[in-house]
């Protein structure tokens, strides 16, 4: 620990990004000023689906949509609110994802270049609105793949909650994704894989486990996420500057699939894999 | 899910709405804005069914102090009395900052 001074001091002068409400996250990754949110809570569009089934609605439906500017370039980012329902994606909230991300792409065909950011904290579809919630996710996915032929679309995972179900899918898509050590990126969460494959297979609650599986800095290591980034509000507002100044890739991640088809033909499914035999097995093949 | 209204006298206007706390465990979202009669509204949906004597007392306690015309709603998911108190201070400070 005699080496943590210096870090410990950057440490306390950060500002923890994860710990920010996802209005104060979208807020600080744009230019300072300018900020102005659209469907705000005033507007009351909740959702219609959840007093029906005796739970609270929150006025935004848990998504803030806000416009300014990232890099004095016009921006849009849609934040999701993960201590709302998990982050879950209901059609209210889910709607708001992607009528963002298609008014984005209207905005590039008139020559405004438009920057749209994700904040990507979600549990994944909200079983309560089931399937009005997995349409709007394919909606969202639908405006990604369109978006991302005229500009980078950056998502952010930072944390806790991380990024999981129909919405991993949503990130994978994303030209640019910006994780933390924090984050968590996969199809089914652990608790829903110990439920139903037993605790044999996976124990949840095994956190070490869990974060060398689908944590951020594997995720980062094997290629499926571009940038990995401390948890500093200052850093990530950076990290999603420098991924607009990066410009298109050369290839969107899920258009590689003769690399991710060869990658899956290295695996052994007779063998266990664990984080680290994943990384060394798959270290050779590394994304551009 | 239960829906608790209540009403105040007020004497003082609202300088601008404001919107404050999230729908998450343990705390509640509040919305004030200007009411359009001169009288207060206060406007409940908690999580927690059966506790309405105890948002009457919280409410009656606050607008003892508070005379501002305001229309509140307030989406609750189980916060305390104490949260449920500083987020209406918090949104009072707001609205007059």
């Amino acid at each position: 620990m005699s080496a943590a001074v210096p870090d410990l001091e950057r440490f306390l002068k950060r500002r923890s990004f994860i710990e920010l409400s996802a209005r104060d996250r979208a807020e600080a990754l744009l230019d300072p000023g300018g900020y102005h949110e659209l469907l705000g809570p005033f507007d009351r569009l909740h959702s219609p689906w959840l007093p029906m089934q005796g739970i609270v609605p929150q006025e935004d439906d848990g998504v803030i949509v806000a416009r300014g500017r990232i890099d004095g370039q016009p921006a849009v980012i849609a934040a999701i609110e993960s201590a709302f329902q998990g982050g879950s994606m209901g059609e209210v909230g889910g709607s708001k994802i992607a009528c963002a991300l298609e008014l984005a792409r209207q905005d590039h065909e008139q020559g405004i270049p438009t920057r749209p950011v994700l904040l990507l904290e979600t549990g994944g579809v909200r079983l309560q609105e089931a399937n009005l919630g997995l349409a709007v996710i394919a909606e969202i996915q639908a405006a990604i793949v369109a978006l991302r032929r005229h500009v980078p679309v950056v998502a952010v995972i930072s944390g806790m909650v991380g990024c999981f179900g129909g919405m991993s899918l949503a990130a994978a898509l994303c030209s640019h994704l910006i994780v933390t050590r924090q984050a968590r990126l996969g199809m089914n969460g652990p608790e829903v894989i110990e439920q139903e494959a037993g605790i044999e297979e996976l124990d949840s609650s095994d956190r070490q486990l869990i974060w060398s599986l689908i944590g951020g800095e594997q995720r980062h290591a094997v290629g499926l996420a571009d940038t990995l980034v401390e948890d500093d509000a200052v850093a990530i507002a950076e990290a999603v500057r420098d991924a607009f100044r990066r410009g298109l890739p050369k290839q969107p991640r899920s258009e590689q699939v003769k690399l991710f088809l060869e990658r899956l033909a290295a695996i052994d499914p007779s063998q266990p894999l664990d984080g680290k035999a994943l990384r060394a097995l798959w270290d050779q093949g590394a994304t551009a | 899910m239960e829906m608790i209204k209540l009403d105040y006298p007020a004497e003082e206007t609202v300088p601008r709405r404001v919107h404050v706390g999230v729908v998450g465990s343990g705390d509640l979202e509040v919305l004030l804005e200007p009411s359009n009669d001169g009288q207060a509204h206060v406007s409940i949906r908690t999580s927690v069914d059966g506790y309405g004597a105890i948002w009457k007392n919280v409410l009656d306690r606050f607008f003892s102090r508070y005379k501002g015309a305001a229309a509140i709603e307030i989406n609750d998911f189980g916060a305390t009395p104490g949260i449920v108190a500083l987020r209406l201070q918090q949104a009072v400070e707001e609205s007059q900052s």
